[in-house]
């Protein structure tokens, strides 16, 4: 090594050192940043619904109808109508998500046709929830004549959140150990008596976590709901599977889709329930969790 | 919603078979795994249905307008008296918001998921991962809401100067705004994958902090990186109720994110409101938007798939 070389080595590293130094200050500080503005926009978000919305809230606003005035309008019909599109989508998707899981997790061999079934059960997982309007326009409301009804909604959704649930429930069955089904199996069990008896309940705790979240994406959905045709206005209490609805974010899309600012405000004490149910499932489901991992068996 | 490949274990089901019980026991229980099968199929059944219907209604579009037209023209009026059917400018929209929306959520994301795995203590992840899980459960219709009621008057008018209230930009970023958990969830699981031992062997090595980060954990776990981008891109350009919303109601073909526009979502969503009678061509025209929504966005999701199985880095 030449004596320049060496004379100018310590100048290099004096600007290697600065540039690894002040990285190690400005890389932290930049992903610090980058978290902390993602959970301001939140609060952010929180803050302007409750700016608008709050003053609009009373129990007025939970027992009355829609209205063509912004001062009387109501929240009733929607929030109805939300219970029983979800009484609905959980009835259809939570068993046969449940019995989809299983059968890929416990019973399916690995071959061509399984999968087949995964791989077109993450693509669905990805199609964009207007195309699953599409369908149920076509399959639900029209070739089965269902209109724009709480049922037709309801197997809309219930197709659209069933990825979500099949995935968390194999989540789930896969958390369970190996050796539960063998001993169970070794004790002369049959496949079923296993699962039922073995498998399902310890897994319980994910799955169900799995399809309140489902839920929760399905008590939000509003493109599918529009593209049936359920955007209309309602001012009556659902009485059966048969009738038309409208569900809290279609009643909220339907206001904000109005020039008027008074209606803005009324969407957004919309927006404040809707959140606060959302917020309350939440709550079940680590509710639900924490009591079902308390009776865990390992 | 997250769609990863689920390597199912190869032995499970095999293993499974071997289940004893006697002959009858087990022919009783064929009805039962028959229903099981059933369910599994219903995806299937979904997804012929969607092709199916799209397909079918798309057709009898094709049979009124050229293929030739509905790729070339530029201008897309099928609801005037004087028709067009040029898709370009409804891709053009949903392809400018997505990925405007994706070039503020990817940072943000990115930056997030690097100080959720490398940075943060154990308390501070446990705090954080459940808010931005939070941000993520919000429905759509809200995010619309801020776009319209905030980000567009307060934000894009003030900051550019837009003239409208209806703009590209207002609805990409209250859209980055709903895709940031989704990029920092997926980047955060990519970054956790990869283990402690190659960390450990840079420390040794005598590498700093943002040195394993950016040098190591992230190049390691790029192709979860990239296939969460991608999936994430394909979310932005499927929603529905942000661009409607936000992004104005009228066909335009233009880069300027300071204009209106319609996204392929928002042109569906607005026929659908409009009641149009069955068969006509206004009502096909519909499908034909949506099956070009659905296989972009497939296309994007399964480059995602492909990605994360042909670049998975195996460790051990």
């Amino acid at each position: 090594m030449s004596v320049t070389g060496a004379l100018a080595r310590p100048a290099q590293w004096r600007r290697r050192w600065l540039w690894r130094k002040g990285m190690g200050l400005l890389l932290p500080a930049l992903v610090r940043l980058a978290t902390l503005a993602s959970v301001a926009a939140l609060v952010l978000l929180l803050v302007v619904v409750a700016r608008d919305g709050l003053g609009r809230l009373s129990p007025d606003f939970l027992t009355e109808y829609p209205s063509r005035f912004a001062s009387r309008a109501g929240f009733r019909s929607a929030f109805l109508g939300s219970l029983w599109v979800m009484g609905f989508t959980a009835l259809f998707s939570v068993p046969v998500g449940i019995g989809a899981a299983i059968y890929l997790e416990e019973f399916a061999s690995r071959n061509w046709f399984t999968r087949i079934i995964e791989t077109n059960i993450n693509n669905l997982a990805g199609v964009p929830s207007i195309v699953y309007g599409l369908l149920g326009l076509t399959i639900f409301v029209r070739a089965m004549a269902l209109g724009p009804s709480i049922l037709a909604g309801s197997l809309t959704l219930a197709l659209l959140v069933l990825p979500i649930i099949i995935v968390a429930a194999r989540e789930g069955l896969r958390s369970v150990p190996y050796s539960i089904r063998e001993a169970s199996l070794a004790l002369g069990a049959t496949r079923w008596q296993t699962v039922w008896h073995q498998v399902l309940p310890p897994a319980m705790p994910t799955i169900l976590t799995g399809v309140i979240l489902a839920l929760s994406r399905a008590i939000g959905e509003t493109a599918p709901l529009i593209t049936i045709g359920a955007l209309v206005f309602i001012a009556f209490d659902p009485r059966g599977p048969m009738d038309s609805f409208t569900v809290m974010p279609l009643q909220i899309f339907e206001w904000l889709s109005r020039p008027q600012a008074r209606f803005h405000e009324v969407a957004a004490a919309g927006i404040i329930v809707l959140l606060l149910v959302l917020l309350a499932m939440n709550a079940v489901a680590i509710a639900l969790r924490y009591w079902f991992e308390r009776r865990r068996l390992w | 919603m997250m769609a990863r490949p689920q390597p199912a274990s190869a032995q499970r089901g095999a293993l499974f078979r071997r289940g004893r019980g006697g002959l009858l026991r087990r022919a009783r229980e064929l009805p039962i795994l028959a229903s099981l099968l059933g369910c599994a199929l219903v995806s299937i059944l979904t997804t012929v249905g969607i092709v199916v219907v799209l397909v079918q209604e798309t057709v009898g579009f094709f049979r009124a307008v050229s293929p030739w037209e509905f790729l070339t023209d530029t201008r897309w009026t099928p609801l005037f008296v004087e028709k067009h059917f040029g898709i370009a400018p409804l891709i053009s929209a949903t392809f400018l918001i997505a990925a405007l929306a994706l070039a503020v959520a990817v940072p943000l994301g990115l930056g997030a998921a690097i100080y959720l795995s490398e940075y943060a203590s154990d308390r501070v992840r446990s705090l954080v991962k459940p808010v931005l899980e939070l941000l993520a459960g919000i429905p759509t219709v809200v995010y619309g809401y801020f776009a319209i009621s905030f980000i567009a008057p307060d934000v894009v008018q003030r900051l550019f100067g837009s003239d409208t209230v209806f703009n590209a930009l207002s609805a990409s970023l209250a859209m980055a705004l709903l895709l940031v958990p989704m990029v920092s969830s997926l980047s955060d699981d990519a970054m956790r994958a990869v283990p402690g031992s190659l960390r450990e062997a840079a420390y040794a090595l005598g590498s700093s902090r943002w040195e394993v980060a950016t040098k190591v954990v992230v190049p390691a776990a790029l192709s979860g990186i990239v296939a969460a981008c991608l999936l994430t891109f394909a979310r932005a350009a499927g929603e529905t109720v942000i661009a409607y919303l936000a992004a104005g109601g009228q066909p335009n073909l233009t880069w300027n994110p300071l204009e209106g526009m319609q996204t392929m979502a928002a042109y569906i969503a607005q026929v659908s409101i409009g009641d149009t009678p069955r068969g006509t061509l206004e009502y096909k025209t519909i499908f034909a938007v949506g099956l070009t929504l659905f296989l972009a966005t497939l296309l994007f999701n399964v480059a995602s798939q492909w990605l994360l199985a042909r670049f998975r880095e195996v460790y051990e």
